[in-house]
C-alpha cells in the first residue's frame, strides 16, 4: 500500500497562499497526494513542506521543476524513500468499557512503543510514531476495539 | 529613464503606480475603468507620457497587451477594474502563459477591509488568475506597490516569459507612501541558467559534427531569445534544414533554401516527413507540443534530440532527448557556431526538394489556381503585394493555418498568432497592441468569419484611435475547421457551423472603417492595393470558398506516419 512513495521536500517561504500554490500544481499536473506536512523550519521564514505521491515516472520527474517555477518555492528535492529517515504519528483516541479491555490495549501500546498522553475513567488518548507500515499495523491491532478519534499525520523526513 | 517622483515623495498609491510603469519605459497601457481602479486613472491624468488605450472589453485589452509584447519584446500592460474587469483578463492571460508572451496586469480590487466579504465587484482574482499566471500578488498597502510591480516586469520577462497580475485594493490606491525604487530582484529569486557547459557544448557540437540526416525545429524561443541570425548561421555552416513551428515562424526568412516549413497537424510535407528519417534533431526554444508531434510513439523513431530551451521543465516532459540543455538559444549557438565543421549535405537536402514538389503538386497548385477564390490565394496575393515585409497577426482556425502557410515571411518576428490556447478573437485586438507598440509595421489582420465576432468590438477601439491597420477578413460562412473536421471524420454531419453572418460592410461603416468586398483574384489583388494605399483602418472582407479544407493534416491521435496529403488520398 506504501510502496513506491515519493517524496519531495520543499522549502517555501512563509507567506499566505504559498502551501495552496504548491497544492494546486499537484492537482494541476495530476498527481494524487497521499499526505502532506508542513511547519516551521531551522531557517526563519521559510516554511518546510514534505509531499509524499504514487509513484508515477515521467510525470513525478517534472514536477521538480515545476514546483521550481513557482516564484515562492526556494528549493525542491525530490528523494527515493531510502534516502530519508521519516516517521508519522497517529493520535488514537478510544472508549472503554470494562477493565479487561485497558489491559488489552495497554499491552498493545507497550508493543507498538505508543504512549497515553491523556486517560480519564472511559476515554484512553494514545500516541504512536513510526513509518506508515507501523502505523497501518497498530491500527489493524487496535481497530476492534471502540475507536472514537483517529488522526494521522502525513511523513515528517530528513535525509540520511 | 522618464520620473515624475524623487525618492521619498510621499504621494497617493495611485501615483506610485504611475510613476513605476514610466520608470519602466512603458508607452502603452491597454485599459478599462472602473469603481476599484478609478484613483489610478486618476492619477494617470497627470502622466501624460503614459498613453492609455481605451478597449472595449478587458479581453481586448490582454489579447492587445500580447501583440504589443510580441512586436517590441517588452511587457505588454494592462488595467482593469476588479470583479468581471479581472475575469475577462483570464482569456488572455491564459493565452500568454502558454505562448510565453511577458505581461503586466494591474487590476482593481475591493478595498481590504471587504476582501472575503463577496463585496460589489468582488471576485477572487489571486485564486482565478494563479493557474493562468507566472505569479501574481495581491497588494494591500500603497508602501507594497511599488516592489509588487518591479518584480512583476522582472519575473515577465525572466526566464521564459509569461503573464503575471498584480491585484491592488482601492485603499491601498488611494492611502499615501513614500516612493521608493525597490530592489529588482525578488527575494528568493532562482538563478535562471542561460548558457551551455563546455562539456554539453563539446557533446551537442559531436553529434551535429556526425549526424548524416541532422534537423533543426526552432520555435519561439528563437523569437523570444531576440534574433534568428544565429539559428541561421549554424543551419548554414552544415546546410541543416530547418523547420519553423507556428509560433517560431519569422525567425529566419521563409524564402531561404533551407527553410522546410512549419510542422506539425496542418505542417508542410516536408517538415513531417523529414523527422521520420533524420537521425538527430536540433529542437531550439520549442516544447514537442502535441500539434507538432503527432503520435509521440510515432515521432522522429531514428532520431537523436537534441533539445534546448530555457524552461527546465520542458526538457524531457513530451519527448526523452539524447542531450537536454538547459539556456538560452542565441547565447548556446553563438557559442557552438566555432565547433561546427562545415559542410555540405546535398544528398539530404534532396529529399526536401522532393517533398515539397509533392506537396506544391497535390496541394498548393491547385489551391492557387482553383477557379473559385481561396483563403491560399489570397494569403499569397497578400505576401506577394507586401513583398513578405508586413507583420501577419493571424486568428485561429483555417485563416491561421493559411497565414502560417501561404505567407512567405520575410521580416523577423513577423508572425503573431494564438498558438498554445487557440483563442478565436485574439488577432483583432492583438493586431492593434502590435501596430500601437511599433507604428511603422505594416499591420494586416487574418481572421475568420467567426472569430472576428468573438472580439468584434475593438473595431471601435481601432477606430478610435485611427489606426493604420489592415484586416484581411477571409468569410467562407463557416467555423471552416470545425466544418472540415466533420466533414472528414464526422461523416459530414454539420453540426452547429454554419453562420448566418452580419453585413460586414454595413458594420465597418458603422464603425468608421473603410472597407470592400472582393470574391475572385482580380478583386482582391485591387482590394489589397487599395487598401495598402488607403491612411487609415481598412477591412476587405474576402469571399472564399465555403468549403475549403487546410491540407495536409493529420488526423487527431494519428503519428506524423499517417499524415494526409490531400482528401484524395483519405480512404
Amino acid at each position: 500500500m506504501h510502496k513506491n512513495l515519493q517524496n519531495f521536500i520543499i522549502w517555501a517561504q512563509n507567506k499566505p497562499g504559498v502551501l495552496f500554490r504548491i497544492l494546486w500544481l499537484f492537482r494541476r499536473k495530476q498527481l494524487n497526494i497521499e499526505s502532506v506536512t508542513a511547519g516551521h523550519s531551522e531557517i526563519p521564514d521559510i516554511t518546510r513542506i514534505t509531499i509524499t505521491v504514487s509513484n508515477n515516472g515521467n510525470k513525478v520527474k517534472n514536477m521538480v521543476h515545476q514546483l521550481n517555477k513557482l516564484v515562492n518555492v526556494v528549493k525542491v528535492e525530490h528523494l527515493d524513500t531510502a534516502m530519508l529517515v521519516y516517521r508519522e504519528m497517529a493520535l488514537i483516541k478510544i472508549a472503554l468499557s470494562e477493565k479487561e479491555e485497558k489491559s488489552q490495549v495497554l499491552r498493545i501500546i507497550e508493543h507498538f512503543r505508543g504512549r497515553v498522553i491523556n486517560m480519564t475513567n472511559s476515554v484512553m488518548v494514545i500516541e504512536a510514531t513510526g513509518d506508515e507500515n507501523k502505523i497501518d499495523a497498530f491500527y489493524e491491532n487496535i481497530k476492534n476495539f471502540n475507536i472514537v478519534e483517529f488522526v494521522r499525520t502525513g511523513r515528517a523526513a530528513l535525509l540520511k | 529613464m522618464k520620473s515624475r517622483l524623487k525618492t521619498g515623495q510621499k504621494v497617493q498609491g495611485a501615483e506610485i503606480v504611475c510613476e513605476s510603469l514610466l520608470r519602466h519605459g512603458v508607452s502603452v497601457i491597454f485599459g478599462y475603468p472602473g469603481g476599484a481602479n478609478i484613483p489610478i486613472y486618476d492619477a494617470l491624468y497627470k502622466y501624460p507620457e503614459l498613453k492609455h488605450v481605451l478597449v472595449r472589453h478587458e479581453q481586448g485589452a490582454a489579447h492587445a497587451a500580447e501583440g504589443y509584447a510580441w512586436a517590441t519584446g517588452r511587457p505588454g500592460v494592462c488595467f482593469t477594474t476588479s470583479g468581471p474587469g479581472a475575469t475577462n483578463l483570464v482569456t488572455g492571460l491564459a493565452d500568454a502563459m502558454l505562448d510565453s508572451i511577458p505581461m503586466v496586469c494591474l487590476t482593481g480590487q475591493v478595498p481590504s477591509k471587504m476582501l472575503g466579504t463577496d463585496a460589489f465587484q468582488e471576485a477572487d482574482v489571486l485564486g482565478v488568475t494563479l493557474p493562468v499566471t507566472k505569479h501574481n500578488y495581491l497588494v494591500t498597502g500603497a508602501g507594497d506597490i511599488a516592489p509588487s510591480i518591479y518584480e512583476a516586469f522582472h519575473l515577465a520577462t525572466a526566464g521564459r516569459p509569461g503573464p503575471v497580475v498584480v491585484d491592488i485594493t482601492k485603499d491601498a490606491q488611494a492611502n499615501y507612501a513614500e516612493f521608493a525604487e525597490p530592489e529588482i530582484m525578488p527575494e528568493f529569486n532562482k538563478k535562471i541558467k542561460t548558457d551551455a557547459t563546455a562539456d554539453e557544448l563539446d557533446s551537442l557540437a559531436l553529434l551535429l559534427n556526425n549526424a548524416e540526416k541532422p534537423l533543426i525545429i526552432a520555435g519561439h524561443g528563437v523569437l523570444l531569445s531576440g534574433d534568428g541570425k544565429s539559428l541561421l548561421k549554424v543551419a548554414e555552416s552544415q546546410d541543416i534544414p530547418v523547420t519553423l513551428t507556428q509560433l517560431g515562424l519569422s525567425a529566419i526568412p521563409h524564402d531561404h533554401p533551407l527553410f522546410m516549413g512549419m510542422p506539425g497537424m496542418h505542417g508542410a510535407v516536408s517538415a513531417n516527413r523529414a523527422p521520420l528519417e533524420a537521425d538527430v534533431i536540433l529542437a531550439l526554444g520549442m516544447r514537442f507540443h502535441d500539434r507538432v508531434t503527432g503520435k509521440v510513439s510515432a515521432y522522429a523513431p531514428q532520431a537523436k534530440i537534441i533539445h534546448i530551451d530555457i524552461d527546465p521543465s520542458e526538457l524531457g516532459k513530451n519527448v526523452v532527448p539524447e542531450i537536454a540543455i538547459v539556456g538560452d538559444v542565441k547565447t548556446i549557438l553563438n557559442r557552438l557556431l566555432p565547433k561546427l565543421k562545415k559542410r555540405k549535405n546535398p544528398l539530404w537536402l534532396d529529399r526536401f526538394k522532393l517533398w515539397k514538389k509533392e506537396e506544391e503538386e497535390k496541394v498548393i497548385n491547385p489551391e492557387l489556381n482553383a477557379d473559385i477564390l481561396k483563403s491560399a490565394a489570397v494569403i499569397n496575393l497578400l505576401s506577394k503585394e507586401t513583398r513578405g515585409l508586413a507583420t501577419i497577426v493571424a486568428d485561429v482556425g483555417q485563416n491561421q493555418m493559411y497565414a502560417a502557410k501561404y505567407y512567405c515571411y520575410r521580416k523577423y518576428n513577423s508572425h503573431f498568432t494564438s498558438g498554445g490556447l487557440g483563442t478565436m478573437g485574439f488577432a483583432l485586438p492583438a493586431g492593434m497592441g502590435a501596430k500601437m507598440a511599433d507604428p511603422d509595421r505594416e499591420v494586416w489582420i487574418v481572421i475568420g468569419d467567426g472569430g472576428i465576432q468573438m472580439t468584434l468590438s475593438e473595431l471601435a477601439t481601432i477606430a478610435q484611435e485611427k489606426l493604420d491597420i489592415k484586416i484581411a477578413l477571409l468569410n467562407n460562412n463557416y467555423l471552416g475547421m470545425v466544418r472540415q473536421w466533420q466533414e472528414l471524420f464526422y461523416k459530414g454531419n454539420y453540426s452547429q457551423v454554419r453562420l448566418k453572418n452580419p453585413d460586414f460592410q454595413k458594420l465597418s461603416e458603422g464603425f468608421g472603417i473603410k472597407s470592400e468586398k472582393a470574391d475572385n483574384l482580380n478583386s482582391a489583388g485591387q482590394a489589397i492595393k487599395n487598401a495598402r494605399d488607403f491612411k487609415g483602418p481598412y477591412l476587405i472582407e474576402f469571399v472564399v470558398a465555403a468549403d475549403e479544407n487546410v491540407f495536409p493534416m493529420l488526423p487527431a491521435g494519428a503519428g506524423i506516419d499517417e499524415m494526409i496529403i490531400s482528401k484524395a488520398d483519405m480512404k
